[in-house]
């Protein structure tokens, strides 16, 4: 239990720090997107199924889903690096 | 640009004076050991004050109901803000491209089992784990689906979906009088406990969950069609 909760929390840890690296767009929102999925893991691993479908529905979900259409919004939509987009 | 300029360095020191101050806080909770003060007597008289077979919801709705009408009207106030800030010239055309076979393939074969799966976990919140929350936010995604492939007007679409969200949040607010002014408390779950574990059980929980599901839903949707809809500056 306690070596699967810390797989999951390493996995999260990342994630969050692929965000932050990765130089695609779309890919940084997915691996945010990675990071409620591991919470959603630990809230189950902890016996919380509610809070586990809430975070897994809003987090996961919604979450993506609004940060996808900001990057519509703002063009950044696309599968090509953002460096090569800018040049 | 300069790496090490002032914000990022200020930056930096925040972060570190923050995880410092989580590590400290952390290290004197009692986390895996907290005392339980209410929840022990919960668990002792839920089912006999509720009639609901998950706790849980016996908390959000019968104990704590008054915390969920503000959660709710919190939600309200956001979704309303965003339609506020977001009115105006709508795109005339659809702001995405029309779906391939692959996308509208699944979104055709998606979106009924969402609206199911949505609809039986409001309905079961009294239950198992779910509720009107989750369900809510999954029927918000169903009902959304379909504007990733094809492009529907969306005028009279606002219109449903504002006068679904105002029957469910005021038939929450009339369960809650209802039961005020037949001698309890505001939200207290009458029309009795039903068979415990039945799906017609635990008086008007199931009621207000709906209720709950319905006007989430309604207010999600509302306001992803607004922030797909608003015309790009």
């Amino acid at each position: 239990m306690v070596l699967w909760l810390a797989i999951t929390i390493a996995i999260m840890l990342l994630a969050a720090l692929s965000v932050l690296f990765l130089p695609n767009m779309i890919a940084a929102v997915m691996a945010s997107s990675v990071v409620s999925l591991c919470l959603t893991l630990i809230f189950v691993f902890l016996k919380a199924p509610d809070v586990a479908m809430t975070e897994a529905a809003i987090g996961a979900g919604l979450g993506s889903l609004i940060l996808a259409i900001g990057l519509k919004k703002l063009g950044y939509l696309s599968l090509d690096k953002q460096g090569d987009q800018d040049e | 640009m300069n790496r090490w300029s002032l914000a990022n360095f200020s930056a930096l020191i925040f972060a570190l004076g923050l995880a410092v101050l989580l590590f400290a806080v952390s290290v004197q909770l009692p986390l895996a050991n907290a005392p339980m003060l209410v929840g022990n007597s919960i668990i002792a008289q839920g089912v006999a004050d509720t009639g609901a077979a998950n706790l849980v919801t016996a908390v959000v709705l019968a104990y704590r109901g008054l915390d969920t009408l503000g959660e709710l009207s919190i939600l309200f106030a956001a979704a309303g803000v965003v339609g506020l800030l977001l009115t105006g010239a709508k795109a005339a055309q659809s702001p995405l491209p029309a779906g391939g076979f692959v996308v509208s393939s699944a979104v055709h074969l998606l979106t009924p089992l969402l609206f199911v799966v949505g609809f039986y976990i409001i309905f079961h919140g009294h239950l198992t784990p779910g509720g009107g929350f989750q369900g809510g936010v999954i029927l918000a995604m169903a009902f959304f689906l379909p504007y990733l492939v094809d492009y529907k007007p969306l005028q009279q679409e606002h219109q449903r979906l504002t006068l679904i969200e105002s029957v469910a949040g005021g038939s929450f607010i009339v369960i809650g009088l209802f039961s005020l002014f037949s001698g309890q408390a505001f939200l207290q779950p009458f029309l009795g406990h039903g068979a415990f574990g039945n799906l017609w059980s635990a008086g008007t929980l199931p009621l207000l969950y709906i209720a709950v599901g319905l006007k989430v839903g309604s207010e999600l949707s509302s306001l992803l069609i607004n922030l797909l809809h608003a015309e790009d500056e």
